[in-house]
């Protein structure tokens, strides 16, 4: 498989994604 | 608001501005331009004049926007990095950074000076190297997007958060 952090917009995209996971995880586990 | 924090939060953006912009300046522009340069020989403009002054002002700006941020964190420094209730959306975003700073120095840093020749090294040394410094490049572009959006909602925006 394709490192995705070799591309733009597979470093933009996993970027995102992890927004979303960290969002969740401190909105339900942390606050 | 008091004196100090408002400076200290006028440094942190000037900083993180020049940081985080030459970030994406290394990703968007000087890491493809270098492949085109490479093609036709003229990745030494870049490689001698461009990227070691670039590599100053990021290397140095990552440290003035984390010591900007711990000022601005003051006696919450501890409650963010411990993701206290209430710190920790500004806690994951300032681990974020801490994490982005120890990639500039300890990755990105130590192996462009071997790429620019800064620092001897074999051609297999470059290669790995080159490598190396490419992937913790990106890796801190992907944590720049969850960084921002943790830095700009996480305390001034508490909405975001339901707080």
């Amino acid at each position: 498989m394709k490192n995705p952090l070799d591309s733009i917009w597979g470093t933009i995209i996993c970027g995102l994604i992890l927004t979303v996971i960290l969002y969740i995880a401190v909105k339900n586990f942390l606050m | 608001m008091d004196l100090v924090p408002a400076l200290a939060r006028w440094l942190h953006f000037l900083a993180g501005v020049m940081w985080i912009g030459l970030l994406y300046y290394f990703n968007f522009v000087q890491v493809p331009a270098l492949k085109a340069a490479a093609a036709d020989g003229t990745a030494a403009g870049i490689t001698k004049h461009v990227a070691p002054r670039a590599l100053l002002y990021f290397r140095w700006s990552a440290v003035v926007t984390w010591l900007a941020g711990a000022a601005i964190l003051g006696s919450n420094f501890i409650g963010a990095f411990t993701l206290q209730k209430g710190l920790a959306g500004i806690g994951i975003g300032a681990w974020l950074g801490t994490i982005m700073l120890f990639n500039v120095w300890a990755l990105i840093w130590p192996n462009q000076q071997k790429i620019l020749g800064l620092t001897p090294a074999t051609d297999e040394e470059k290669n790995k190297a080159r490598r190396v410094a490419l992937l913790a490049s990106r890796t801190n572009m992907m944590l720049s997007i969850p960084m921002l959006f943790f830095m700009a909602g996480g305390w001034s925006h508490r909405a975001l958060f339901g707080l």
